[in-house]
Parts: structure tokens; sequence; C-alpha cells
């Protein structure tokens, strides 16, 4: 049994030859999604299945109607609000080991929203990592990343291109102060869209380094801030938008709403208001503008470019399987720096509003 | 340099007019005036001549970076602006944390366009210690400057209205002060600026009034009588200017035309000394218009040979008179103005005047209208009898009721990436029509489309690809768009044999099948109508 959170992998070096080009591969795309076929269960699958061990909570990984779900402690509440009440739900610590058919299976911090992880996969001495979503960047809502040695990484490749690069989180925080404060001086109000799930919270808490107003949140937004509450993220302070009396100003105030409440009629509430985004994609000027934002904010729960390929460097792996986003640049680009390295196709679509 | 990234980022980060017009007046006010002229070089939408290829610059990013030439197509592809792609890449370079500061007139007039004259290896280097030195915002509008690129996302509306506020001048009197050609310097920027506007170029012509389409129906217009209706010439508009012994003629886009129609420009030096005229300079002959597409291919000649002048003769056929003796006329009412102007031309039958169409009523007019193919015209002018020759698009006064557009219903062949805002969507398409059993390609058309549909075709288009030819992706021949145009003309140059004028999409037709789609056939058959 190895103590949670211990990187214990990193401090061996895979020493077992294990030629996965000899052996059958021990995660394989179906139609169900990814499958461990020793260990009998399914990664993230995006259809119903007999055992599904789940990365994280977003949507496009974590799906309802699968018998039993295996997840991380930390996340199970999301999980469960993903899944309902009825689903059979069972939580590892991190790091904790758990055999499942013919494999040993644990959960390892992917850094990407409260409760993420990797999932290391150990068949007969031949190791395998399936990274989830994953960045390497600080956040004060999540355990941070840890690398796992591996021989097969399985990497997603969201933001896999070298244009994609994050500045330190709390240069972003602080422009959004100065965004807020720009239009609280204005008497106008400012909306930022983030993704309800990981995203608002990470802004929240960024955010309560830099002061200790209030802010506004849409009901999507709220529910999970609760739940980011209850274990324990400290956070700014949050009131609910349909809980403030009708015709109530909402000058100078910042509220968080997921992107799809942007140009519904939720949004007259605040009058004369300016928009913002936070996302990764926000890098990018025309990704902006054909959305019709005023401000992007660059701000991703994913890996951005070198930090994908210092991850790579990281795990040892001698091959790497690439999903999500930019997969084929990522896989092209390290086969010329001598790996082997291939996409994988799934139907990630690499979270479009991440 | 640093005052005009500001200034960009702030017209860039919003979509509020008035935040557009705060921000430009903020930086007419604190810049000093050779900076601004630079500004306002490139915030009225001129552009400096390449001073380096674009193929150099990528060469130096991927140099520095190590980007090999597929992965710098990849990026390319995916965010569609070479001078944001190298801006991008760059930011992994070290940089000061004090960056160096230089005016934008220095860093015009004494680095950039110095560099035209200097030996490659001497460009590279500097090129390189500026990336090396800027922040990645100014590395931005230093690449758009250097590939002759640069334009900022503002109407000149807003600029003239911002500089207008500035100035405590009437807008109409700004956009006068900014017409015609200029050289970006603090001797111009300061006339500009002068509570009298010292004019002194005799070239510079008045802003265009131009009339609004018209969709309401006519008859909401009040009485017939209050309006002249002329025909909608099928040319160019043109400004006609004769002052101190020198004539010059300005096209709508503010181009200087004056040798491309010498016929025109002689007889004008017979006219009296400061007058200056609105029309239409058209291909003409034995009083009659010729089809654009005649004056089109006298445009696309390189020389004006005897042989080309007598294909296409042209004239200029007024609309109204701007300056008499002088003496500027915009603010009479077109009543007045048209009096004056058939006095002044009466002996001048090189100069015909856009003539009044007579009808009973709006009716009437109405099936008049129909005869506008036939004219080779577009339909109507309306213009209020009362009114003054304004500036720009001012809706209320002047109307163009056109003839309805031809339509042709084609499928969709081809895509390919648009520029600046919507570099990283499909917007510019390629439609074909059938030729027995192959689809034909026929016309591009970029607009017409709202944003959620472009949106919508963008990823059908990414997930519906056959093939990629560098930027250019072919597709499924499955989509169907009623496309609209203005004419169609003979045109060896496209495979099809024809051209459209002014092609957009009307309509995305997903009850359509492809096969439902127009024929060759029967652009043919319209071609030879019109003929
Ligand atoms: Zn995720
Ligand atoms: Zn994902």
């Amino acid at each position: 049994m190895v103590p949670p959170g211990t990187p214990r992998y990193l401090k061996r070096t895979v020493d077992a030859p294990t030629p996965s080009q000899v052996r059958r591969p021990l995660v394989t795309v179906t139609p169900q999604g990814l499958f461990c076929e020793p260990g009998g269960f399914h990664i993230d699958p995006w259809r119903p299945v007999e055992r599904a061990v789940i990365t994280h909570a977003h949507a496009d990984h974590a799906r309802p109607g699968s018998q039993r779900y295996l997840g991380t402690r930390t996340g199970e509440a999301l999980l469960r609000r993903r899944l309902g009440a009825d689903a059979v739900i069972d939580s590892l610590e991190q790091g904790e080991r758990r055999t499942l058919g013919d494999v040993t299976v644990s959960l390892h911090p992917a850094g990407h929203v409260l409760g993420s992880a990797q999932v290391r996969i150990e068949h007969r001495g031949e190791v395998w990592v399936v990274s989830g979503d994953y960045k390497r960047a600080p956040d004060p809502t999540c355990a941070p990343f840890e690398p796992v040695r591996c021989h097969t990484f399985i990497t997603e490749a969201t933001f896999g291109l070298p244009i994609y690069r994050w500045e330190a989180p709390r240069a972003v925080a602080e422009d959004l102060v100065r965004w807020w404060d720009a239009n609280r001086a204005r008497g106008r109000s400012a909306v930022l869209f983030c993704y309800a799930l990981g995203k608002a919270q990470r802004v929240l808490a960024e955010l309560a380094r830099l002061t200790d107003r209030t802010v506004f949140v849409h009901g999507a937004v709220h529910a999970l801030v609760e739940v980011y509450r209850d274990a324990g993220v400290a956070m700014l302070p949050t009131r609910l938008v349909s809980d403030v009396e009708k015709g109530t100003s909402f000058a100078g105030a910042l509220v968080l709403a997921p992107p799809s409440a942007g140009g519904s009629t939720w949004m007259r509430r605040f009058g004369e208001a300016e928009t913002g985004f936070a996302s990764g994609w926000m890098r990018v000027r025309g990704n902006r503008r054909r959305r019709g934002f005023d401000r992007g904010f660059v701000l991703s729960d994913h890996a951005d470019w070198a930090d994908l390929l210092r991850t790579v460097e990281e795990t040892g792996a001698e091959q790497v399987l690439t999903t999500h986003g930019h997969a084929e640049p990522l896989a092209r680009y390290l086969r010329e720096r001598g790996l082997d390295a291939a996409p994988l196709a799934t139907p990630f679509e690499g979270e479009a509003e991440d | 340099m640093r005052r005009l990234a500001d200034l960009y980022d702030a017209l860039d980060q919003t979509t509020s007019t008035n935040a557009k017009v705060e921000a430009l007046t903020r930086y007419f006010q604190q810049a000093p005036p050779e900076d601004a002229a630079w500004a306002l070089y490139f915030l009225t939408g001129q552009k400096l001549k390449r001073l380096l290829t674009t193929k150099l610059l990528v060469g130096w990013t991927q140099e520095l970076t190590g980007i090999p030439d597929w992965l710098f197509a990849e990026v390319y592809a995916s965010v569609g602006d070479l001078a944001e792609v190298i801006a991008l890449l760059l930011d992994t370079l070290e940089r000061p944390s004090e960056p160096e500061e230089l005016p934008l007139s220095v860093w015009l007039e004494q680095r950039l366009l110095p560099l035209r004259t200097k030996p490659p290896t001497e460009q590279r280097e500097q090129v390189v210690s500026w990336w090396r030195a800027m922040p990645r915002r100014e590395v931005f509008l230093l690449d758009k400057m250097l590939t002759g690129e640069l334009r900022v996302g503002v109407s000149s509306t807003l600029v003239v209205r911002a500089l207008a506020k500035v100035l405590e001048l009437p807008a109409s009197d700004v956009a006068h002060r900014l017409m015609g050609t200029w050289t970006p310097s603090r001797a111009f920027f300061e006339r500009l600026v002068s509570k009298d506007g010292a004019d002194v170029d005799r070239s510079r012509p008045y802003p265009f009034y131009l009339a609004s389409p018209l969709e309401q129906p006519p008859a909401s217009l009040g009485a017939p009588r209050d309006w002249l209706v002329e025909w909608k010439w099928d040319g160019i508009r043109g400004q006609l200017i004769h002052r101190q012994g020198d004539t010059f003629l300005w096209s709508r886009g503010e181009e200087l035309i004056t040798d491309r129609f010498p016929e025109i420009t002689a007889a004008a030096s017979t006219l009296p000394e400061g007058t200056v005229l609105d029309g239409e300079v058209l291909a003409y002959e034995d009083g009659k218009p010729l089809p654009f597409a005649r004056l089109q291919r006298r445009i696309g000649r390189q020389k004006l040979t005897p042989k080309v002048l007598a294909e296409a003769p042209a004239a200029f056929i007024v609309y109204d008179l701007l300056e008499l003796g002088g003496v500027d006329q915009r603010a009479l009412p077109l009543r007045e103005r048209r009096a004056k102007l058939e006095a002044l031309l009466e002996d001048h039958p090189r100069f015909p005047i856009s003539p009044a169409v007579e009808a009973a009523g709006w009716e009437a007019l109405a099936s008049t209208r129909d005869e506008s193919r036939e004219r080779n015209v577009e339909g109507f002018m309306l213009k209020r009898w009362d009114s003054t020759y304004q500036t720009g698009r001012k809706r209320g006064d002047w109307w163009k009721w056109k003839v309805d557009p031809f339509t042709v219903d084609a499928v969709l062949l081809y895509a390919q990436p648009g520029h600046g805002r919507r570099s990283s969507l499909y917007t510019d398409y390629t439609f074909a029509v059938w030729r027995g059993d192959d689809l034909l390609p026929v016309t591009k058309a970029y607009s017409g489309l709202t944003d959620e549909e472009i949106g919508r075709l963008d990823r059908w288009i990414r997930a519906h690809t056959r093939e990629k030819f560098g930027p250019v992706r072919s597709v499924e021949p499955e989509q169907v768009f009623e496309l609209h145009f203005e004419a169609i003309q003979p045109s060896p140059r496209h495979k099809s044999g024809l051209a459209l004028r002014f092609p957009r999409i009307a309509r995305w037709r997903t009850d359509k099948q492809p096969r439902d789609a127009d024929t060759l056939d029967s652009l043919e058959e319209l071609l030879h109508d019109s003929a």
C-alpha cells in the first residue's frame, strides 16, 4: 500500500523491459470508450458500461448510465451531482491501489479541477497512465498535478500548439480586478463567462487573494461553488443573482455565469454590461472577437504547450498517445523528437468552453 | 508605440461605439501631433507599402523558436493572422522587464521606413533585436506595419467623430479636412487641428453623400413631387474638381483616377474656375450607357491605347453641384443646386446632367423601373428636393431603389478562412452549379450569413472536408445556398465562362438537395438575355 499523495513512481525508474509493441495494448478504444481489457473496466466511457473509472466530473468525461463507477474521494460529491443519486460510486484516496481484474489501478492528482485524477494501470510490470484533463499551473482549488512514471502515457492535447502559453494565474487575476474596477468606476456591471465547474471556483479563489468583495453568480455556478466550499476551498463570498430583489441595480458588480447564459434574456437585468470570457482559447484574438466578448482573460485548466512537453518527459514514457483538440500536431512533434507517439481517436473534443 | 498599442487594445476590447470614440478622443488629446498623424494614417485605412515579405518574417521566427515548417503551417491555419502567430510564438523569448519606449513617428520614420533599403542581413539583425525587446502586443503591431497590413478595426465615421470632439468642429468639416491624399507629418496634423484649417490643398475632394437602400415601399416617402427621381447609373461614382487651372477626378474610394479618363479631364478644363461636380463615370456611346463590363475591361488595361479608348469611351454624368466659383454649395437645398447646375452646364454638352425621370406617381415609376436592366442601370435614385448635400451614408433624404437582384441556387464546393475578425473561421466560400453531372464553380461569395450561421457552417465544413489544399478545403457537395447578384457578364478568365457581379448569400437553403441547384445552362440563358 502506498501512502496517499506520495509520488512514489517519480523516485523509481521503470526498469521492467516491456516493449509495448509486442504486447497487447493495455488500453484500447472501443465504441464505448477507452477500455482496459485485463482490468475489465472503461475509463471516462461515453456510453454506458459495466464498470467505469472516472477521471473527473466534467460532462464529457463523466456520463450517467453505467452500472458502477470508481473515482476519487475528493471528487465524489461533484461526481454524484453529475451522475445522480442512484449511481453506484466507489471512491479511492489519491494514490490508493485497487485490484480490478488482472490489473492494479490507482488515481493520482491531475490538477485540473477539484478531485480530478490521472488513472495509473499496472499489469504484470507494465504501467499505463491515462491523464484525463490536466494542468501544471498553480490552482488553489485542487491538488497539484503529480507526474507518474509509466511506459505508456495517454495525454490530453486540448492546447497542443506552441501558441498556447499561459501567464501566471496571479497576473490574470490582477487583470480581472482592474477590469472589474474600471467597470465599477463607470457604474457598469462586468459579466465574466466561465466554465461553471472548476473555472468559476478557481476565479473566486484567485480573486480572494486580492479583494474581499462579494461576487454575483448564476445558478449553475452557485450549486458548484457550494460543493467547493464544503470541500474547504477558500473563495470570495458569493450571492445568487436570482436571490437579488427584482429591479436592484447591478452597477459595479462582478457576475460569474456559464457561457450558455450569454445572449439570453437572463443577461438583461445587468443593463449596460461589459462581457469577458475566462478561457485558454482567449489567447487567440479571433476566438474572442468571433464570439463577441469585450474582454478575454487567458485562464485555462489545461496544460499549455510547454507543460504538455514537460509532462510527457517527466513520465518517462516511451509510448505516448494523444487525445482531445490538437492531438495530431502534438503526436507528430513528439515523434520528431524520437518518441513513439500517435493520436488516439476519441470523441473527446477538448472542452470548447475551457 | 505603447500609446498606439493601448489604443489598439481599447478599440479591440469593446463593442460599444461610445467607448471607441472615447478611446480615440483620449488618444488624440494626448498624443504628440507627429505621432497622432501616423495613428490617423492607419486609422483612416491607409497602408504602408510592404517593407519586408512575410516569408522573411516567418523564416526568422522559425529560426528563433525552432518551430518546423509543418507546425508553423498548422498554427497559422488555427490562428489565421500571420502577425499574431509570430507575436504568439515569440512570446517564449526572454524579454527585458522594462522595455524601451519610442514614439510612433520615430519608429516609422527612423526605423521602419529606412529598413526598405538596407541589405537583408541588416534587416534581419534589426528586426530580431526589436522583437527581443518588445512586449507581445507591440510585436504584433510591428509585424503588421512591416508587412503593410496594419488595419485598426474602427470605422472612419468614429475616427471623424472623435476628432471633431477634440477640435470642437462639426464632423462634416473634419471629414472634409481628411479627404484626398496627405502625408502623415507633424505639419499635416497641426494644419488639421488649426481653427481655420487653412485649406491649401486644391485637389481635396468633398466627402461623398451616399444613398441608403430603400427597404420600405416608396409610397411611404410621401408625395412624388418632393423627390428627384434619377436612374441609378452603373459606373464609378466620382467627383470632378477644377480649381486653379488643374483638374482632379476622384473615385468614391478616394482614389485619384484623373489619368485613367483623359477625355473627361480634358473636357473639364473648359469648366469655370472653382467648380466641383458629383457624378458617375460611365462607358457611354450615342447618348446611352454601355454595360459596366465594357468600363471594367477598360479599367483593367494598363495602357490606354486609342483602340481601348474607342472601345469604351467614358463620360461623366453629373448628379450634383458641390462647389461653384470656389464656394461650397453643399448647404443649399438640392432644388437650388440643381438649378445652378443646369445653368452652369447649359453650354457643356460633354457633361450631361443625369436626367430626372418623370412619372405620374409611385406606381407608374415602379413600372418604369422594370426597364432598368435594358437600360443598363440598376434602378432609381430618390433624392429629396429639399436635401442638403450631406456626408457619408445618412438615412432619410437619399435612397437607392434598386431592381430586384438575380438569384441562383448553388452548391458549396470550397471554403477558406476569412481575414481579420473572421480569420479563424471558414467564411470565404466558392459555389458551383451543375454542368451535366459535374459541379462547376461559378462564383465566390463572402457575405450574407448571420454570425450564428457562419459558426454553424464553419463546424459543418470542418467535419465534412474532403481535401485540403493549403488554406482551402473542398467539402462534400451537400449544402445549397440561394445567391443574389446584380448582373452577369461573360468572362474568359473563369472556367464557367461567366462572372456574377456583387454576389452575396441570400439564404442557406437547408430545404434543398444539391440536385435542386441551378444549371450552367440557366445562367447562360440569363447572360444571353442581358447581353
Ligand atoms: Zn475537464
Ligand atoms: Zn476533457
